[in-house]
């Protein structure tokens, strides 16, 4: 009965916003892995040729930190950790076998969606400043050339990196958590659902839109 | 340009392996340059420029006989003249043909991730092929001789051929064609080991070189354009010229290491998630069961 009623989760100003760095992520990690290994360079020839994937990567990276910025002025607030986020994050083997039962109760975002949110926020800085040298190596001085070559080893260990959040990302808004893939392609939930992952979060909007009645 | 005597021998960012990899011909080619009867007169340079048809470049003046900085995606090829004092506080003038060296181990190469952009010949020759260029400039960074130049309007990279073309047709460099005073020679590798070792050995026995040596740095595996110095032990009063080059370290890593281990993670993190699902399935709602 509960689950035919609708609760907005993401309006869609945070809709646009998340597709946005989703987007531009996703081609980078396509050009970039082409760049990374030449088992998948036919990445880049599906997407235009070397050249043209050469060319658009870093346009399109720095497209991506501008819109984690947007995202990071709308979201900042709810992504704090919190004192509860500590102990949620002590039971990630819980929350990994489907004990839920056993976490404690989340807001808006649980630990697990905050750690994912800050590894982005924070290899976007490092993948903008060492992509940034590689886009112009010719302006860094040959006597510093060892700054062209850590800049590639940050960047590749930085993408690494949000590529394995990226995995666990896609892997649980698709497959583990029904309703979650839904929800930020059409910004509803279910009351079920809200009250089942984000406990917290549903009691305050309920509170709030009670309220307001 | 691949006829018999290009056979190639490594490709760049090639997935599997190379077609010829560790074939070896009887000869590896190989340029030595003895600076010690180098004029600076620059004859090298026209015949570069003049073989693969790049005009002159603007001279610029900074108070010496350099007359530009640096080698340019269209300048292959550029004598560095060094004023040097020696211990004795004897004057000199120091001048090296600089060009690229093309190593046994070549950065660029390793660095580089479009397949076949650059290739290494089983003569040795190491050839950017531009229409496979990306434009990256990872070659740029794996160089240790700061050789590879990008051109910001086609967005290629652009070195020295060693004249591949020439060379694939038998004749030699076009540097070497030029050279008025016999200091540049071209030959086999061996050949041209034993001719460096002769000319050391004259400059030791006739000259005050006492310290005269072969420049072939072996931390690039030795190189295929090898240099007769009046003093080994300086090799970077001469414009810069490293004395233990090495493909960078962090090359190395990101191309060894880093790449392997990224390789293994993200595949595990693909398996990970579909063994996480089969055995612990997707998470129910309350009051759903």
């Amino acid at each position: 009965m509960s689950e035919s009623i609708a609760i907005e989760r993401y309006t869609y100003r945070e809709r646009v916003m998340h597709w946005l760095t989703a987007l531009t992520y996703t081609y980078c990690l396509s050009t970039g892995l082409a760049f990374y290994t030449p088992h998948l360079f036919w990445i880049a020839d599906v997407l235009g040729g070397g050249p043209t994937s050469r060319f658009w990567h870093p346009i399109v990276g720095v497209s991506f930190v501008i819109a984690q910025m947007w995202m990071h002025m709308v979201w900042h607030r709810d992504m704090e950790m919190s004192e509860q986020d500590k102990v949620w994050m002590e039971h990630t083997r819980e929350y990994a076998e489907n004990h839920d039962e056993a976490m404690p109760l989340s807001g808006r975002f649980n630990a697990g969606q905050k750690l994912f949110y800050w590894a982005m926020y924070y290899g976007a800085f490092l993948l903008l400043i060492t992509g940034l040298v590689m886009w112009f190596p010719e302006y860094i001085p040959f006597g510093v050339a060892w700054i062209r070559s850590l800049a590639i080893v940050l960047h590749v260990s930085g993408a690494l990196i949000t590529i394995g959040a990226f995995i666990i990302h896609v892997y649980m808004s698709v497959f583990l958590v029904p309703g979650s893939g839904a929800a930020m392609l059409f910004g509803n939930v279910s009351i079920a659902w809200a009250r089942t992952h984000h406990r917290l979060w549903y009691e305050r909007t309920s509170r709030e839109s009670g309220s307001k009645e | 340009m691949s006829n018999g005597t290009l056979q190639i021998k490594a490709i760049s960012g090639h997935a599997g392996p190379v077609p010829g990899r560790d074939a070896s011909r009887d000869y590896d080619v190989c340029k030595l340059i003895d600076v010690t009867t180098c004029i600076g007169c620059k004859a090298c340079e026209v015949a570069c420029l003049e073989w693969n048809g790049y005009p002159f470049r603007e001279t610029t003046f900074d108070n010496t006989y350099q007359t530009m900085p640096d080698t340019a995606w269209n300048y292959y090829n550029l004598i560095r003249f060094n004023e040097h004092t020696a211990e004795d506080g004897t004057f000199s003038w120091l001048m090296r043909k600089d060009q690229c060296m093309h190593c046994a181990d070549p950065g660029c190469l390793r660095a580089c991730p479009a397949d076949g952009a650059i290739v290494q010949y089983s003569n040795g020759i190491v050839d950017f092929q531009q229409e496979h260029c990306i434009g990256c400039q990872y070659c740029v960074t794996g160089c240790p001789f700061n050789i590879p130049k990008f051109n910001s309007e086609t967005k290629k990279v652009h070195k020295c051929t060693l004249c591949s073309d020439r060379v694939g047709a038998g004749l030699e460099p076009a540097c070497i064609k030029a050279c008025p005073t016999g200091c540049l020679h071209f030959g086999s590798k061996d050949d041209m080991l034993d001719l460096a070792e002769k000319r050391v050995h004259q400059l030791h026995e006739h000259t005050s070189h006492t310290n005269a040596g072969l420049y072939d740095p072996q931390g690039v595996g030795g190189t295929h354009v090898m240099y007769v110095l009046h003093d080994i032990r300086d090799p970077e009063a001469y414009g810069g010229l490293p004395r233990d080059p090495h493909v960078p370290l962090l090359v190395r890593i990101w191309k060894g290491p880093l790449k392997w281990l990224g390789n293994f993670a993200i595949v595990a993190g693909l398996l990970g998630a579909a063994a996480h699902y089969v055995r612990f399935g997707p998470k129910k709602v309350e009051g759903a069961e």
